[in-house]
């Protein structure tokens, strides 16, 4: 709640919370706000400008924009947020132990790590895609074995760092339970630093998936993802500029509000006293 | 019958450079009830000596290599496995930290973690840690403990945050309370409370305290004994008193010379010398000898010289000089 308290103060975390209630709201109260479906086809209404009807102008089928950009906000969230969220439990628990046990498990675990990050990204999706085929699915076991990695580092310095401290030492040295040094103690403390990468990494993820489906390699149409979005406009960009600004900027604005709001955090996070 | 018995105490620290004895052939005892100061310049082996006691060693560099550290009641604490040495731990000797910045954790509420160390090592409900905690913020003297319990650690002054450490060290009634530098970070004021605060726990429970300073006034003002080290070895030891009077090691004279303040109010400072030894690889004879102003040829030969009483000098006041006459400062 403090922390809470402390974001509302930064202008950055103001702003980053306002903008991301804003993108709730509108997501969820889309059905209220456009009479349109996402996937209906209107081929008498195909390429019109932004207008008092349609906010954001229609696609080529005549599908009305706002609607699609407003249904895609959820498929590009759920995969971002499930897509760093997921591997960032596993990384932190990965550096963890890591940072705490050192000696052979600690070399064990990080050279594991410097293999899966010698490992290009987009190769390794190309290699998956190959395998399994295009699909939602396919994208979420990608970032699952890669976006980890950042974490596990993070947190592994961090536990290091931390386990030096004397507080640690003393729990160490009355022979608190390890779980309860781990989790309790170091955790907490620790986790600071993961939670404000976990902001880029939001930003980054949402950019990567849009450029995946953009490839044909993630999300496949009808679905309204963004990236897929710009995908269908090109063919139409001179005539319906709108058709491809309006998902661009849908990726822009999530990416500066994750920005702000990883600002903000590493203001509320900073540790005091 | 004295509480701790140090008997020549060998501790080394394995370093890139090679082996360093931090400690080498240290012999003291703590009686129950005394407060015993160990006094030094950096790196002579003070830290090194107490932190051996309860093997408080961060790493796994560290090791005793020699001697006995028997507590009372409980035996050699330097031949305990350690699955039993972490029940002497906070429960029969309490370690204070130097600083109280590091040594509480800054995500957690001042109370949980006092009550922590207490369910650690009894079997009591959570509401009866709690009330302990309480009863122990009381102890020494915080304001508004009840307040205090919810705090953490970030919202104390460094003082406040001391007296919960020492809280923290007593809450299981330890017989004897090592106090590494416990005053080192706080300014004076600060400093002097804490100092009378742990004289009066001394007082009032009977524990014992080692309490680890290099600042000689610190000594005078709260210990009973004291060891002065150097290089890994205590040099001199006795009463506060005799020793501070009446110093008759050529290095507790120079520490005093160096001293500003009370203790040397009408001579200049003489600084000391040059800089401590190497510990991977110890001059022979006495350590001091290269920077002592009375050495002479055969000083700097044979074995380091052990503890010894001098003629004509308290039988508890010993020191380690190879000269044997007192030798005169002014020489």
């Amino acid at each position: 709640m403090q922390v809470l308290k402390d974001l509302l103060r930064s202008p950055a975390g103001a702003l980053a919370l306002l903008m991301l209630l804003a993108t709730l709201l509108a997501t969820l109260l889309t059905p209220l706000l456009s009479p349109y479906d996402a996937f209906a086809l209107d081929f008498g209404n195909a390429l019109q400008p932004p207008s008092a009807a349609h906010w954001f102008g229609t696609d080529n089928f005549g599908r009305d924009i706002f609607t699609r950009v407003m249904a895609g906000a959820v498929y590009d969230l759920r995969l971002a947020l499930i897509c760093v969220f997921g591997p960032m439990a596993f990384g932190v628990l990965i550096g963890l132990v890591s940072g705490f046990f050192g000696g052979r498990v600690d070399a064990a675990l990080m050279r594991l790590t410097d293999i899966v990050w010698a490992f290009p990204f987009y190769v390794l999706v190309l290699a998956i895609v190959g395998v399994l085929g295009p699909s939602e699915a396919n994208l979420y076991i990608a970032f699952f074995l890669v976006n980890w990695i950042g974490y596990a580092r993070i947190v592994r310095g961090e536990t290091l760092l931390i386990g030096r401290l004397e507080f640690i030492e003393a729990t160490r040295v009355l022979r608190f339970g390890k779980p309860r040094i781990m989790l309790r103690h170091i955790l907490p403390n620790a986790v600071t630093p993961a939670l404000v990468y976990s902001m880029s990494d939001v930003v980054l993820t949402v950019q990567a998936v849009a450029a995946l489906s953009f490839f044909g390699l993630g999300v496949q149409p009808p679905a309204p993802e963004w990236g897929l979005l710009i995908v269908e406009s090109i063919d139409y960009m001179r005539e319906a500029p709108w058709m491809t600004l309006f998902p661009g900027l849908a990726i822009v604005w999530i990416g500066i509000a994750f920005s702000l709001l990883g600002e903000g955090l590493s203001v509320a996070l900073k540790p005091k006293g | 019958m004295s509480l701790l018995s140090i008997r020549n105490l060998q501790t080394e620290f394995r370093g890139p450079a090679g082996i360093a004895r931090a400690v080498d052939g240290v012999s003291f005892d703590v009686n129950p009830g005394e407060i015993f100061g160990i006094v030094g310049e950096s790196g002579c082996g003070k830290s090194a000596t107490c932190r051996s006691i309860l093997r408080l060693f961060a790493g796994a560099t560290a090791r005793i290599v020699g001697g006995e550290v028997i507590l009372e009641g409980t035996g050699d604490l330097a031949q305990m496995r350690e699955s039993e040495l972490a029940r002497v731990r906070g429960s029969e000797v309490a370690f204070i930290f130097q600083d109280p910045l590091t040594a509480l954790n800054p995500t957690m509420r001042i109370g949980k973690q006092v009550a922590e160390v207490i369910r650690r090592h009894r079997k009591v409900s959570r509401t009866q840690a709690r009330d302990a905690a309480l009863q122990l913020l009381r102890d020494v003297h915080i304001t508004s403990p009840e307040r205090r319990l919810d705090a953490f650690p970030h919202e104390l002054s460094g003082g406040l945050r001391q007296r919960v450490v020492i809280a923290m060290a007593l809450a299981l009634q330890p017989r004897l309370i090592i106090a590494d530098e416990p005053t080192t970070a706080l300014d004076v004021t600060v400093q002097d409370q804490i100092l009378r605060l742990l004289k009066e726990r001394r007082d009032s429970t009977g524990t014992s305290i080692i309490f680890i300073t290099h600042d000689l006034g610190v000594v005078s003002q709260i210990c009973d004994r004291m060891a002065v080290m150097y290089a890994g070895r205590v040099v001199e030891t006795g009463p506060v008193r005799q020793v501070l009077d009446q110093p008759s090691h050529p290095y507790t004279r120079a520490l005093l010379d160096a001293l500003p303040g009370q203790v040397a109010r009408d001579r200049d400072l003489t600084p000391i010398e040059g800089s401590p030894p190497s510990l991977i690889a110890p001059p022979a004879g006495c350590r001091f000898a290269p920077r002592c102003r009375v050495a002479r040829p055969g000083c700097a030969r044979g074995a380091a010289p052990a503890l010894k009483p001098r003629p004509g000098v308290a039988a508890d006041h010993l020191d380690a000089c190879i000269l044997t006459e007192v030798p005169d400062a002014a020489a």
